[in-house]
């Protein structure tokens, strides 16, 4: 089986700062990493093939950066890498980057494209219907447990009110919730082998992109502001013996008309 | 006439839009139109006139009956082009959030997931999203003449008018058999509930020491005559409590009367699925756990202390 698995470069969630004047996050030196469900969804891919054979490229569009958030696929299990780094890349919005990525899967040969269900900053779950719609797929989307027939898949997807099981023919795309794996944590030995696997970058230049059909030009969406939520709390902490502060907060409750007494 | 077009497979979700849609469609000089689809929907069209639908467009086909978004995503780009629309308003659940970007992608159309607020300011319509990971509030406007914009349940109130007619518009759908194929569906387990509705909200983090200890859980949220919820590692890594009462990010939305959060350090990823509370409580013994920022009230202290006692309180007449 040759897996495609679609990685999103993301800042760590856990450093960004709000300055307290104006609510703006700080992302400046925030570390960069991959979103929690796309690894998931690379866990997912390297146990397919460790079970079934094939092979496992990690496709990742980026900052310069990437170079080095790669590394952590690969030492992963990922058996090679491909990175769309281009400046004409930045501020993508979910439809260009769904055709970047399609573009660049057109030039590796798969059966299979596996994504997080969302990315773990902004959880917009768009570019994997808009890139499987892109590339005329069926898409199988919040898959918690993931096994091939030998017509194709078998996904239990993960809805609201229930589980439903689905079958659909390969190629497809699949995403992935949390739910179906744990990532593994890689060792120091495939760590410093993560180096000597292959790793190809392709600009848009390579997937025939002209700069005006991609990045912050192309995009169909403009955010006006983007600022920490304001949280008008009374931060009330309230002190005493046990008895007392739980009498104090059942008063307060009460006082508010939130619960009966 | 260019309009707005609802559509979402929950009827409640679509009555939601309609009513936020009557408000905005003078100002934008648009018609408000719904879309039913299904293999047989000409019933429900009445519904849609009372909620404020000028036109329902019907598309009956046997092919609509299980929700295929490949099925689903032509046949509302087929409504969607019928009748000029220049806005499309979905309900962002989650085979809502897949059919918009779907039929965006088709339609060449920008679109917004998971919106929390939807507005106009100056001439444009301006939706509001968490962004970085509910750290922050994105406001966006798309930039091309089609939108598709999902927006999550119970954002706007549905409001019924007293009565209520419109047109309803039959479409032939010309559909591909889908490719996709459900075999199997059956319920979760932990039974039907949902934490969304409950008007008081007890979360449990993990504060809680072991699976037993929920018990006094459940009996300070009887008490109050609320619901449990919890922060993900307690349903996803330890299993105590079904995934369907996880809070925040990655699970449900709430906007209780009144959240307790209780041995819960105060995360982002569980917080930005509180912050429309009314009232947040919060019980922790770590006096420097971010939980108190975002709280009303808080009581600093040892929780196997703290709710034995309140709950004991509150059920003593």
């Amino acid at each position: 089986m040759q897996i495609v698995v679609c990685l999103k470069q993301i800042p760590d969630l856990q450093q960004i700062r709000i300055k307290r004047d104006t609510r703006e996050p700080v992302l400046e030196g925030v570390p960069l990493l991959f979103g929690d469900m796309d690894k998931n969804a690379l866990e997912e891919a390297v146990r397919i093939v460790e079970r079934e054979g094939g092979k496992v490229t990690a496709l990742a569009l980026g900052s310069p950066k990437l170079r080095d958030t790669i590394k952590e696929a690969l030492a992963m299990g990922a058996d090679e890498a491909v990175l769309l780094i281009d400046p004409a890349f930045a501020d993508s919005d979910t439809s260009t980057t769904a055709k970047i990525l399609a573009k660049a899967i057109e030039k590796i040969e798969c059966d299979l494209i596996l994504c997080g269900e969302g990315s773990t900053d902004n959880y917009s779950g768009q570019v994997p219907s808009r890139l499987a719609e892109t590339l005329g797929l069926s898409q199988v989307t919040y898959v918690r447990k993931l096994e091939f027939t030998e017509g194709g898949l078998r996904a239990t997807r993960d809805m609201e009110e229930a589980l439903e099981v689905v079958e659909a023919p390969l190629p497809a795309l699949v995403s992935v919730t949390s739910e179906i794996n744990e990532p593994r944590l890689p060792s120091l030995i495939q760590i410093l082998r993560a180096s000597k696997k292959p790793l190809q970058e392709w600009t848009g230049e390579e997937l025939s992109l002209s700069a005006h059909e991609v990045g912050k030009e192309a995009s169909s969406l403009e955010v006006i502001r983007n600022l920490a939520p304001e949280q008008e709390r009374k931060n009330i902490i309230l002190e005493g013996k046990i008895d007392e502060v739980v009498e104090q907060l059942t008063d307060a409750l009460t006082r508010e008309g939130v619960i009966a007494r | 006439m260019a309009e707005i077009l609802v559509f979402s497979e929950k009827d409640e979700i679509a009555f939601e839009l309609l009513s936020k849609g009557r408000e905005m469609k003078e100002e934008l000089g648009l018609g408000l139109a719904a879309a039913l689809l299904g293999p047989e929907v000409e019933g429900r069209s009445s519904q849609y006139f009372s909620y404020g639908a000028e036109k329902v467009y019907l598309g009956e086909s046997a092919l609509l009956a299980d929700f295929y978004v490949e099925t689903y995503a032509p046949a509302l780009q087929r409504v969607a082009e019928e009748g000029g629309a220049q806005i499309l308003l979905l309900g962002s659940t989650k085979r809502g959030k897949e059919l918009a970007s779907r039929v965006a992608q088709r339609l060449g159309a920008g679109c917004i997931t998971d919106a929390i607020d939807l507005r106009l300011e100056g001439d444009g319509l301006v939706a509001d999203r968490y962004a970085l990971g509910g750290n922050t509030v994105a406001s966006e406007v798309i930039k091309t003449e089609r939108k598709v914009i999902a927006v999550m349940p119970k954002t706007f109130e549905a409001l019924p008018l007293k009565a209520g007619e419109g047109q309803t518009v039959r479409l032939d759908l010309e559909l591909l058999e889908p490719r996709v194929r459900v075999v199997e569906r059956r319920a979760k387990e932990g039974g039907a509930v949902n934490i969304e509705e409950a008007e008081v909200l007890v979360c449990i983090g993990r504060g809680l020491g072991a699976e037993e200890d929920l018990e006094m859980i459940w009996k300070l949220a009887a008490a109050l005559g609320g619901e449990v919820g919890c922060t993900k590692s307690l349903a996803s890594d330890y299993g105590w409590l079904s995934e369907e009462r996880i809070v925040g990010l990655s699970g449900k939305k709430c906007n209780p009367r009144l959240y307790l959060g209780i041995g819960i350090s105060g995360q982002i990823q569980h917080t930005v699925g509180i912050l429309g509370s009314k009232i947040i409580v919060a019980i922790n013994k770590d006096p420097q756990a971010p939980i108190f920022k975002i709280a009303d009230y808080g009581i600093e202290g040892d929780l196997y202390e703290v709710v034995p006692r309140l709950a004991e309180r509150l059920t003593t007449p």
